[in-house]
């Protein structure tokens, strides 16, 4: 049977009896290094073109069909153009702010992959504290975004980054709180203990109408986190043009477009490894037979189906809803959204206390 | 000109939106004195595509000056090659043969359809929602292919001239018709699924861009814009031309005024005139499509003065005659301008994201604006 | 709510100010009044409960090469009823009452009359160009306007 874990520990194996200790972690990490970028790469163009798919599919139409077998190296072919294109720099802008700010946005989006769980016994870092540090890295992408909106001495680019700056720490709180809910289920920060949790049924079954509740509410919030249409307003194109990457040219534009389609990866992971067991296969009660044949599913193919699931789900959005205004935006999270994910903590706290989930 | 860079003396925030704008389809430039997000003030700068077709006119004869109207209000140019064929002959005294009445009737409802189809698709691609355009487009798709085999051209048809129709209809035209007919109801629903139902959709349009029956009447608005602030301004059923008195359809009204009320008159409006080709499509008249005419056409001295009404509102021609081959001076009253005036009233006050959804139901387009 | 005729009408507006005249020929009355009066005509047939001219459809101006015309276009949305106003204005100084303040949207109008014909409206809120560049010479829809670059002789 296919798994992950055998080619790591295959590979730790060798490098252990070849090298000394030191020179085998040091080739570790930069091997998990290139994994992250060149997984990284990937995604970004699997993203793009599954967008683009879904996209055609919704609009009747048929989406890149020419650069490839059903078009599916046409974001190679775009990345390479967007490469080869210059960079520009407006003349007002702050040099060093407009150059970090991809930047920051990039690496912030690497960071949140470390504690994730891609399948069984497959994690970069298992952090017993995971879900705080997902929830606290995860809110450094504005520090991005308002700075590239800041530095491009432009006003479109400002009025986007202060409606993305807004956005983003308002929604924060409800995929925190709802992250949380599921955390008191769990009685654990950690992911690895969280999947492990949901050996015997996933928490959106276990956890009743609290658990979908907060399910519910994550994915409206981390949509918002995301820029994600219907709340893109930060790039709200018929308002802003393109909102805070509006000066943006080249690669650097490039690396937002990227850094947004992996954000979408890294939320739609957190939300299937807390709500629907991420790699753990689904397991029905007392069915052995059943749960052996789903058993025999690779754990890697669970974690990416839940998530590509997922990914399908916030897709659909975007190319379904029409675009909120700002101060419904903002009352949607405070007058909605947050009263109830803080009822809904209450309630799968006494839920948890006595004993009624699953 | 040098404080649209910056900021004004009290701080507001000045920006462009346009000429190169996304929400603004075309070459409109308004300059926007926000307080944060706050509109404060809007101001139109026209001009960008101005070709001065008024005074072109002035040198063209009667029969060319109707081709360059195509070039006004694009998205009805039949309608609009209609007012102009209709003021000469109303100054010449032409009687239009029946079949050219009814050809030119179902041409101009099938014009109406496809202009608000394309708004419809435009007016939710500024709402942030881009498949309803695909959709909006998939049937106006059929409605220029018909247009195409009969007159030739997809979007400046030119097929209007005075005394007629320039050519006889394709023998296809009534099939085809039908069919179009057949899949615009069994898709219309999916309108009203997709976007007329979606709550954030109606979050957005409801109470937004209000505009009172008075001011609409003030401002001089006409067509869907008027309409959904209650004054009855359909040229069609005020003051008839061709054949309309012997139709039946309504005249869609709306009391509420704001963006949601001018998105359903629209809609409703469309189904409207899918009424009006169902009733003449199987009964068009045999005969001639064109009066005879002569060559060169010379109006009497006078003062000629037509009103149709096109996707957008009331189109006028106003045209002053010395006598000659040429118009001596040729006004188009063109809906788009006075709809335009009333922006800054709709949207004062409200947020920037309220700009495109009143803007949108305002359906502009820039060259009718412009001429 | 019936519509006046033209004869009706044409008593009707008499009454208003003795002073105007008539023009023959056309659908609609065509009625002259002088820039001096126009005012307090407009005000009347505005706020009059008789004929209540509350749409203004269309104002423009003719250039008739000795002296600019100002077409309006007043409909009643109430009675129905049309009439064509006209004032008859000096070319060389070009000056006429704004009408703005009374149909709003006259406001945008005026200024496209003012930049294509160079009339100067009177107490006009913002009168610029609208639609020339703000540095361009001359008024492109006067007669006697050339152009050597842009206009080609047929």
């Amino acid at each position: 049977m296919f798994s992950l874990e055998g080619i790591t520990n295959t590979v730790h194996e060798w490098l252990n009896n070849h090298f000394s200790p030191t020179l085998a972690l040091l080739t570790e990490f930069v091997l998990v290094g290139v994994a992250a970028i060149a997984l990284f790469a990937l995604l970004g163009l699997g993203l793009v073109w599954m967008e683009r798919k879904v996209a055609a599919v919704m609009q009747i139409r048929l989406g890149p069909n020419r650069v490839g077998p059903k078009g599916i190296f046409q974001t190679t072919a775009d990345t390479l153009k967007l490469i080869m294109k210059e960079g520009l720099t407006p003349d007002g802008a702050d040099k060093f702010l407009f150059n970090l700010a991809p930047y920051i946005v990039m690496i912030v989006a690497m960071l949140i992959l470390a504690p994730i769980a891609f399948a069984k016994n497959f994690q970069i870092w298992d952090i017993n504290i995971g879900v705080l540090y997902l929830s606290a890295v995860s809110s450094l992408s504005v520090i991005g975004v308002l700075m590239a909106g800041w530095a491009s001495n432009n006003k479109y680019s400002l009025l986007g980054a202060m409606r993305s700056g807004a956005q983003i720490v308002s929604y924060e709180l409800s995929a925190g709180l709802s992250v949380i809910s599921i955390v008191v289920m769990t009685g654990s920060l950690s992911i690895n203990d969280i999947i492990l949790s949901q050996q015997n049924g996933w928490w959106i079954f276990k956890g009743h109408i609290p658990a979908f509740i907060s399910f519910v509410i994550f994915i409206i919030a981390v949509t918002a986190e995301t820029n994600r249409a219907p709340f893109d307003l930060a790039e709200a194109e018929s308002e802003l043009t393109a909102g805070f990457h509006t000066e943006y040219s080249g690669m650097k534009f490039a690396l937002f477009f990227l850094a947004e389609y992996i954000n979408i990866f890294i939320v739609c992971a957190i939300g299937a490894t807390l709500f629907f067991g991420g790699w753990m296969p689904l397991h029905i009660g007392h069915w052995e037979g059943f749960n052996h044949v789903m058993d025999y599913i690779p754990s890697s193919i669970w974690f990416f189906g839940k998530t590509i699931g997922l990914i399908f789900l916030i897709m659909w959005f975007r190319w379904t809803f029409p675009r909120l205004r700002i101060d419904q935006l903002l009352n949607l999270e405070w007058k909605y959204l947050l009263p109830i994910s803080m009822f809904n903590l209450i309630l799968m706290t006494i839920v948890a206390i006595m004993g009624w989930h699953f | 000109m040098v404080e649209e860079i910056g900021t004004n003396t009290e701080g507001d925030l000045i920006i462009n939106v346009g000429p190169q704008h996304p929400a603004t389809h075309g070459v409109l430039h308004l300059v926007l004195t926000l307080s944060g997000e706050t509109i404060k003030k809007v101001e139109p700068h026209l001009g960008y595509i101005h070709r001065s077709i008024e005074k072109m006119c002035e040198s063209l004869s009667y029969r060319q000056f109707i081709y360059v109207t195509s070039r006004m209000d694009y998205l009805s140019s039949h309608i609009n090659n209609h007012a102009c064929a209709l003021t000469v002959e109303k100054a010449m005294q032409i009687e239009v043969p029946q079949r050219a009445q009814y050809i030119r009737v179902i041409m101009d409802e099938l014009t109406r359809i496809a202009s608000h189809e394309l708004w419809w698709g435009a007016m939710a691609m500024d709402l942030g929602a881009f498949t309803p355009f695909f959709h909006a487009f998939r049937e106006r798709e059929t409605i220029t292919d018909i247009m195409e085999k009969t007159c030739g051209a997809r979007l400046t048809m030119n097929y209007m001239v005075p005394g007629g129709v320039m050519v006889d209809l394709h023998p296809d035209f009534q099939k085809d018709v039908k069919s179009f007919i057949q899949l615009y109801k069994s898709k219309f629903e999916e309108y009203n699924e997709l976007v007329t139902g979606n709550i954030i959709f109606q979050n957005r349009m409801k109470g937004i861009g209000i505009l009172s029956k008075e001011d609409a009447i003030s401002y001089g608005c006409s067509g869907p814009v008027a309409r959904a602030s209650g004054v009855h301004c359909d040229i069609r059923k005020l003051y008839p031309y061709e054949i309309y008195s012997q139709l039946e359809f309504d005249e869609i009204l709306d009391t509420a005024g704001d963006s949601f009320a001018r998105y359903m008159v629209r809609l409703k409006e469309m189904q409207q005139s899918i009424r009006i080709v169902e009733q003449l499509i199987d009964n068009i008249p045999e005969g001639e499509f064109q009066a005879k005419t002569k060559a060169v056409l010379k109006l009497p001295k006078g003062e000629f003065y037509q009103r149709v009404e096109t996707a957008r509102g009331e189109l006028g021609v106003y045209i002053v005659s010395e006598g000659g081959t040429t118009p001596y001076r040729i006004k188009f009253r063109s809906p788009g301008f006075s709809n335009l005036s009333a922006l800054e009233h709709m949207v004062k006050g409200l947020k920037i994201g309220d700009l495109v959804a009143a803007m949108g139901t305002l359906d502009l387009v820039i060259p009718d604006i412009d001429r | 709510m019936i519509a006046m005729t033209n004869e009706e009408l044409k008593i009707k507006l008499t009454e208003f100010l003795p002073t105007i005249t008539f023009e023959e020929g056309g659908e609609w009355l065509n009625v002259f009044v002088t820039p001096r009066e126009l005012r307090s005509f407009v005000q009347k047939i505005r706020t009059s409960e008789d004929v209540l001219f509350d749409y203004l459809f269309c104002l423009t101006c003719v250039d008739w090469k000795t002296h600019f015309n100002i077409v309006y276009h007043f409909s009643s949305t109430t009675y129905r009823h049309n009439f064509v106003l006209k004032v008859k204005i000096d070319r060389a100084n070009p000056e006429i009452e704004t009408v703005s303040d009374i149909w709003r949207t006259a406001e945008m109008l005026e200024r496209e009359v003012y930049d294509l014909f160079g009339v100067k409206f009177l107490n006009h809120p913002d009168l610029r160009r609208l639609i020339m560049p703000d540095d361009w010479q001359g008024w492109p829809l006067r007669k006697d306007y050339e152009d050597a670059i842009n206009m080609i002789k047929l």
